[in-house]
């Protein structure tokens, strides 16, 4: 929409007015990403796969998470910084805007410094796809994209969660880590190596395994069921129940005033 | 001694009031904990043989880092002292009859305590009674268990005064964000907070033993899990009180031509 | 047009006691408070009346401003705004008013007043020859020509809260908020907002409600005072109306030369404040002695050279009301 690029050009423009600030950030976004990518990096040089997947196989995986994480924060920090915007009355004005919540959210705050983890993502994919051993048909490369887009509408789908949680309470919220970094952290091997139980919990209650294993599986060679392909378009119906949580929140929050 | 008792228990009745968030933080630190012994089980049933301790012995450290991450984490720097400095209040403790460097050394101790007491007992607790080899082992010997309880002390002392001339460089820099930024990473990472070093690639980890991140954290868990036994356990301690004497010396010298600094420039 | 009636609306509030054994306390067992902060609020404003909502802090203003914006759903109660229910027909309710929040901002902070302007449009959905006539009128009334090329993050708080001003009128509202609008305000911001919206009002005919701390906004501004306390609307009256009956003592100030003020004293419904070398400050009741009648009284007795006559001011109007109301 004209609004939203309106929007988006404006939080450009303010954040290249730091550029030393902004760059520092975005560098510091870069270094958190390499670390996580050097802890992966030595455990494999040791052990030389990891339940049966080879170093290439899990730094895909490693992509994935990080350019989806990266996106999802980049476009969706307003409701990852919900609390800020409910402690400092700015939830207030917008709901005296005759405008849709969610889009007044998702436009209050754009990081483009979140980028850093798509940097590393980037970088990575760059080694991983020519060295790897799948054949990159434009099927494949649609896989991946999907995959890709898959992350991004889950961990959107929990910062709305973590929103919708701040209508009750500003504090004790830090679990909901668990789902956003722990997942980036944890989830950079394929889930699979965690056990069967975590991949059972992680289909049916938050479906990370609908963007980062059964397609990834397709995608390695690994599986030849065609249906784990477009598992991705699945993670929609995870936002049904986030959107539900929201507006439950919102109601309350109208109701209990702030 | 007073004033420094006072810190730290403001610190922990104000830890105690948001009860949601000591639950759900302790819940957090567990679910992690966990997370990440079945991370390195899923290794070590890949190649148990490149397991550079025992298992259980990884699951104990484990424990231990999740229970004193208080003590140990690298991304909490004391505010106060980082405005005091960039506003240039600091004129104001120089008026003081105190030592600067003493009052903030103690005043980051005294805060990561009273984080690091309200979390470590439960976890402790939980985790000593989770099923082998998952769980948090006693020490091997009595001995160890002292010099775990000393090290960890020393190792603390060496990552506030590491963190002190991160703060003393504030004085020098206009955005402070980029070394503190460095410093975590490399603080994080060589320390063994993100994996420990022992499964670092060897040469790399002869390297690392010789800076004083890897004195933090890491010589006092491997001596609890008993991965450094005998003789190199007070090795370890010797190279604990190296680090130390010479992160303070450096920042206490550091601090006074600092502060002289200021004065001249007029603050 | 705005009404409501039988307006109710109750908080709990936790309770948080200092100490150690009662945080230890706190920690297994809650206790909260319940706090009445609208408790049957009831009152109708008519289009392009202008009011002002004056009472103690916590006495539920910003309960009811929230209540009438649509951000607070009240437990029981009607509100009918032109029609509509602020909290259920949020989104075609907030296109008609406009808030001003004397201590937050609406304005993006870093980018050109102008650009926040901008941005309003398309979210009011203004078309661009209406955008073009108001923002022209409302710039050069508020006179922020200069300013509007600033990021708001630069201005003083005077220029900032003029722009603020403007841009919660750029969709033409029907209605304005105003919370606390001069709050920290120099006295000549004071007085160019308080003209500017006496303008608006009598040329668009835009209802104002005005919640302030400032007496003087009131005085210039408002006919009619709601007095609300302990959530409940202990007064609905005009301010000239309240005056008169509260309090028949009028102040006066006079300059004389020669005369012994002594003499005035014994003068029924005169009372000697103060004096000092022939300037000396006099309290009249007017109950016992007409204004006109102590003129002629004093005049004859002292050479005057200047004398002023000051009714109550607002402010101790509403001291006392505060007093008699016991809030």
């Amino acid at each position: 929409m004209n609004l939203y690029l309106k929007f988006f050009s404006m939080h450009l423009k303010g954040q290249m007015q730091y550029k030393f600030s902004f760059f520092l950030t975005l560098f510091g976004q870069f270094i958190g990403a390499f670390s996580s990518y050097l802890a992966l990096y030595f455990m494999m040089t040791r052990f030389h796969k990891v339940a049966d997947y080879t170093f290439n196989e899990v730094i895909i995986v490693f992509a994935t998470m990080m350019f989806s994480y990266s996106i999802a924060e980049c476009f969706m920090r307003g409701f990852d910084q919900f609390e800020k915007i409910i402690a400092n009355g700015e939830f207030d004005r917008m709901l005296i805007r005759p405008k849709n919540i969610i889009f007044q959210i998702m436009t209050s705050k754009i990081d483009f410094s979140r980028l850093g983890k798509l940097i590393q993502a980037i970088i990575i994919l760059a080694y991983a796809i020519p060295t790897s051993e799948i054949n990159w048909t434009s099927d494949k490369i649609t896989i991946l994209l999907l995959m890709i887009a898959g992350g991004t509408i889950i961990f959107s789908g929990i910062y709305i969660i973590y929103a919708s949680l701040c209508f009750y309470t500003l504090e004790g919220l830090e679990f909901i880590n668990i789902f956003t970094n722990g997942a980036l952290e944890f989830g950079k091997y394929p889930i699979s190596i965690y056990g069967k139980t975590m991949v059972k919990i992680f289909t049916y209650f938050i479906p990370y395994t609908l963007f980062q294993y059964y397609p990834f599986l397709y995608l390695v060679g690994r599986s030849q069921n065609s249906l784990y392909a477009i598992l991705p378009i699945g993670t929609v119906f995870f936002l049904i129940p986030c959107y539900l949580l929201w507006k439950i929140g919102l109601k309350h929050y109208t109701s209990t005033g702030s | 001694m007073k004033k420094y008792l006072s810190f730290f228990n403001i610190r922990f009745v104000n830890s105690l009031q948001y009860r949601a968030a000591a639950v759900t933080g302790i819940i957090t630190q567990f679910a992690w904990g966990i997370m990440t012994i079945l991370l390195f089980s899923a290794f070590y049933k890949t190649d148990a043989s490149s397991f550079p301790m025992t298992f259980n012995q990884l699951a104990s450290y484990i424990w231990m880092q999740q229970a004193f991450l208080a003590l140990f984490m690298t991304w909490y720097f004391d505010t106060d002292v980082l405005e005091s400095i960039s506003t240039g209040n600091i004129a104001y403790e120089l008026v003081r009859p105190i030592d600067i460097y003493n009052m903030w050394f103690t005043k980051n101790y005294a805060n990561r305590l009273a984080k690091a007491v309200l979390r470590c007992l439960p976890i402790i607790i939980v985790a000593i009674f989770l099923p082998y080899p998952y769980n948090l082992a006693p020490p091997p010997s009595l001995e160890a268990l002292l010099l775990t309880i000393l090290t960890i002390f020393l190792g603390t002392s060496i990552l506030i005064a590491l963190s002190m001339l991160v703060c003393i460089s504030t004085f020098y820099t206009v955005n402070n964000m980029g070394v503190r930024m460095v410093f975590l990473f490399f603080a994080e990472f060589l320390s063994g907070a993100i994996i420990p070093l022992p499964f670092f690639p060897n040469n790399i980890q002869t390297f690392i033993n010789l800076t004083p991140f890897a004195a933090i954290q890491n010589i006092p868990f491997r001596i609890y899990v008993g991965h450094i036994t005998g003789v190199a356990m007070y090795k370890g301690l010797a190279l604990q009180f190296i680090w130390l004497f010479i992160s303070i010396l450096i920042g206490r010298l550091w601090l006074k031509k600092s502060l002289k600094k200021v004065i001249v420039q007029g603050g | 047009m705005i009404e409501l009636k039988n307006i109710k609306k109750t908080y709990k509030i936790a309770k948080r006691e200092s100490g150690l054994s009662n945080a230890v306390k706190a920690l297994f067992k809650r206790e909260y408070t319940k706090i009445n902060a609208l408790d049957d609020i009831s009152f109708n404003i008519k289009e392009g009346e202008m009011v002002g909502y004056i009472g103690p802090n916590g006495a539920g203003k910003s309960s009811t401003i929230k209540v009438i914006s649509g951000i607070l759903t009240p437990d029981s109660g009607q509100c009918i705004i032109n029609g509509l229910t602020p909290w259920k027909d949020r989104k075609e309710h907030v296109e008609n008013i406009g808030v001003v929040f004397g201590q937050r901002s609406q304005l993006w902070w870093d980018v050109p007043i102008n650009d926040s302007f901008e941005l309003l449009k398309d979210i009011y959905s203004i078309d661009n020859k209406t955008y073009k006539k108001n923002l022209d009128e409302l710039v050069s009334l508020l006179n922020i020509e200069e300013v509007i090329k600033t990021p708001a993050r630069m201005l003083s708080l005077g220029q900032r809260m003029r722009c603020e001003i403007a841009a919660s009128l750029i969709h033409d509202p029907k209605i304005l908020l105003l919370d606390e609008p001069t709050i920290g305000l120099d006295a000549v911001s004071k007085i160019a907002v308080r003209e500017f919206i006496k303008k608006i009002n009598k040329e668009k005919k835009t209802t104002v409600i005005l919640t302030t701390h400032d007496m003087q906004d009131i005085e210039a501004l408002t006919e009619r005072i709601l007095l609300i306390g302990n959530g409940k609307i202990l007064l609905d009256g005009s301010l000239n109306e309240l005056k008169k009956k509260k309090s028949p003592i009028k102040k006066v100030v006079l300059d004389f030369k020669d005369g012994q003020i002594s003499e005035i004293k014994c003068i029924e419904g005169l009372s000697l404040v103060s004096n000092i070398n022939g300037h000396a400050e006099i309290s009249v009741n007017t109950d016992i002695l007409a204004v006109s009648d102590m003129i002629k009284l004093i005049s004859s007795k002292l050479n005057l050279t200047d004398i002023s006559v000051a009714g109550t001011s607002a402010e101790e109007l509403v001291v006392s009301l505060y007093k008699e109301f016991q809030i």
